[in-house]
């Protein structure tokens, strides 16, 4: 189970989450969105990015509160809402927006 | 990752028929195995051990020496058939093994081979059989397709709990090294971090900070989300999904918006940032013992006199039922609350004594139905009266909204379906099995949004609002529809002295 990129074999689990962190890069991150079907936009790339900010300092995905919060300060009142999470990142937003941006799955009743 | 489509509900009103059960149909569908680390974090051997037969039925023999239920659930079957259509898995796959004499059978086979004379004498005559590898795949796949909800057992003459066999099946394999990722790993981080998240404190402090900015900013009141503060007369223990996801944070602030107007102290703590407690759905008592300690152990460090559980169905089952086993004697507590008190419990209260005040105009609009969630349902009570459980979330969603309306009968109180994802189940491996679980309740939501307008959705449980939130749009409803008990009273409730 892993993702080929420029030659490179990047090992992920079973439902395609990397199995180390540290070898995401951004090439490797659309590898994943083509994977799940997705087409990287700019607002796509705005979450992702948020989300590793966030990663880096609480070694945790944000609330999905807190990333539309943050889009919100960041991009205007349109993106204020979870329709509009869902409507860039279809499987869920936290799960399928932190695989893409190779952070760890959420877990628990989420 | 595409998700299965459900053919459409069935469109006439009243509950589908009932399959024809056909074998093997979900005998392809099987979590993901937890890896070594996982297994070895909760002290269960990493793999699956050579000697795993032998090992099991000492395992079964253990645990039927130390539960005199298990062995009446095994030796009482008289093989009626009338649990046969009443698992909301068999009704959504068809599958036989999901009627849940079926699936009992399979553990009554083994115990019957070696813990029975006629089993031992007569063998597959007498219903006995080896635990051989393909029945081990079998409990794998079979024991993970039960949702642990009971509402079989309401129906069995005999009154066997399949929940406790999918227990006692889920902890035998695990003692010989076959666990479930899903459940075995979030086990392993409420030890590591102190919940099934994996939120670390510093992060819990900053999305509660979060929560005071965005309260004020709404409302203009200083609600507040303290977090291990010393001295609070309540601590809250809420499923760390309320931190998180959409709606359960609605319903957090709910709570938070209740506490601020009655005038009660609370904090959060940061040790015991769960409520959930996997060890019940894994069948381990030791494991459920560990994470309730945790429960205590914050308790008694922050000095509080009372413990109150946030929206979480088996987590105020094991509250409500075990936690004095498990983790007591809460003789520390306030003598007129001695055992942990439900949210609910405590808002309805205030609601009845005028403590606080909800307006449903706040709620304008909303048609909401109630999902009695299974283990708040039939393994709980709330308040002093029988039925506590079905009144009190009733009286309080009725209190909070315009117009509220039941399902059908056969689907609601005692009788409710599960959502699908309960029980352990709540993960993405399995997602054809929870669309296809949670149909029965999907259909009997299709005939109340047709027949008297509904709009919402109400549930009181992280993992029934999680699926819902997920399965909803399966069947074509929005999946904003979901909402937090507590997200209604949050809603509703009015702030402040000028409004009493």
């Amino acid at each position: 189970m892993a993702y080929e990129i420029d030659g490179k074999v990047i090992e992920h689990d079973e439902e395609g989450y990397l199995t180390d962190i540290a070898q995401w890069s951004e090439p490797l991150g659309g590898v994943i969105a083509t994977k799940e079907g997705l087409a990287m936009t700019p607002e796509h790339w705005e979450v992702v990015n948020f989300l590793r900010e966030y990663y880096a300092e609480y070694q945790i995905a944000p609330a999905i509160r807190v990333l539309t919060k943050a889009l919100t300060k960041r991009m205007g009142a349109e993106k204020a809402s979870n329709k509009y999470l869902y409507d860039l990142f279809p499987y869920g937003p936290a799960k399928q927006a932190c695989k893409i941006a190779g952070l760890p799955k959420p877990t628990g009743c989420v | 990752m595409a998700d299965f489509v459900p053919p459409p509900l069935w469109p006439e009103i009243g509950l589908e028929p009932v399959p024809s059960p056909e074998d093997g149909l979900m005998a392809a569908c099987r979590p993901f195995v937890a890896a070594p680390a996982h297994n070895q974090a909760l002290g269960f051997p990493g793999e699956l051990v050579e000697d795993w037969e032998t090992r099991a039925v000492a395992r079964l023999g253990e645990l039927l020496a130390g539960n005199r239920a298990l062995r009446v659930y095994l030796d009482a079957c008289v093989g009626c058939g009338a649990c046969a259509d009443k698992c909301h898995f068999f009704l959504g796959t068809g599958d036989a093994n999901n009627m849940p004499v079926a699936r009992q059978n399979l553990l009554r086979a083994v115990y019957c081979r070696h813990f029975t004379p006629a089993g031992r004498l007569l063998g597959p005559l007498a219903g006995a059989g080896r635990l051989d590898r393909a029945r081990l795949d079998s409990w794998y796949g079979y024991f993970h397709q039960c949702s642990q909800c009971r509402r079989c057992s309401v129906f069995c003459p005999m009154g066997i709990d399949t929940a406790e066999l999918s227990m006692a099946a889920r902890e035998i394999m695990n003692s010989i090294g076959l666990g479930q990722k899903y459940c075995n790993e979030i086990i392993g981080k409420v030890y590591a971090i102190g919940n099934n998240l994996g939120l670390p404190p510093p992060a819990l402090a900053d999305t509660l900070e979060g929560l005071e900015e965005d309260v004020r900013d709404e409302s203009g009141h200083d609600v507040r989300f303290p977090l291990d503060v010393r001295g609070a007369e309540v601590l809250l223990v809420t499923p760390s999904a309320d931190f998180f996801a959409e709606p359960h944070v609605d319903g957090l602030i709910g709570y938070a918006k209740v506490f601020h107007q009655a005038g009660l102290s609370w904090t959060l703590s940061s040790y015991a940032s769960e409520a959930a407690n996997f060890g019940l759905f894994i069948g381990s008592v030791e494991q459920m013992r560990k994470i309730a300690l945790r429960i205590r152990a914050a308790a008694l460090d922050l000095g509080v006199k009372r413990i109150v559980f946030g929206e979480c169905g088996h987590a105020w089952r094991v509250a409500h039922a075990f936690l004095e086993e498990l983790a007591g004697p809460f003789d520390f507590l306030d003598p007129r609350y001695p055992r942990p008190q439900h949210i609910a419990e405590i808002t309805a209260d205030l609601i009845r004594t005028g403590g606080i005040r909800l307006d449903p105009d706040a709620n304008a609009g909303m048609v909401v139905t109630l999902h009695d969630s299974c283990n708040v349902a039939r393994a709980s009570r709330m308040g002093d009266e029988p039925g506590g459980q079905f009144t009190l979330p009733r009286e309080i969603v009725r209190a909070a909204v315009p117009r509220f309306v039941e399902m059908h009968p056969d689907t609601t109180h005692d009788r409710t379906f599960c959502c699908g994802g309960g029980g352990g189940l709540l993960t993405d491996d399995l997602i054809e099995l929870r669309i296809k679980g949670a149909r029965p309740r999907m259909q009997a939501l299709k005939q109340v949004v047709e027949q008297d307008g509904v709009t919402h959705l109400c549930a009181l449980c992280a993992i029934c609002k999680s699926q819902f939130t997920k399965v909803l749009p399966a069947y074509g409803f929005d999946r904003e529809m979901m909402v937090s008990l507590h997200q209604l009273v949050g809603q509703a409730i009015r702030l402040g002295t000028s409004s009493l």
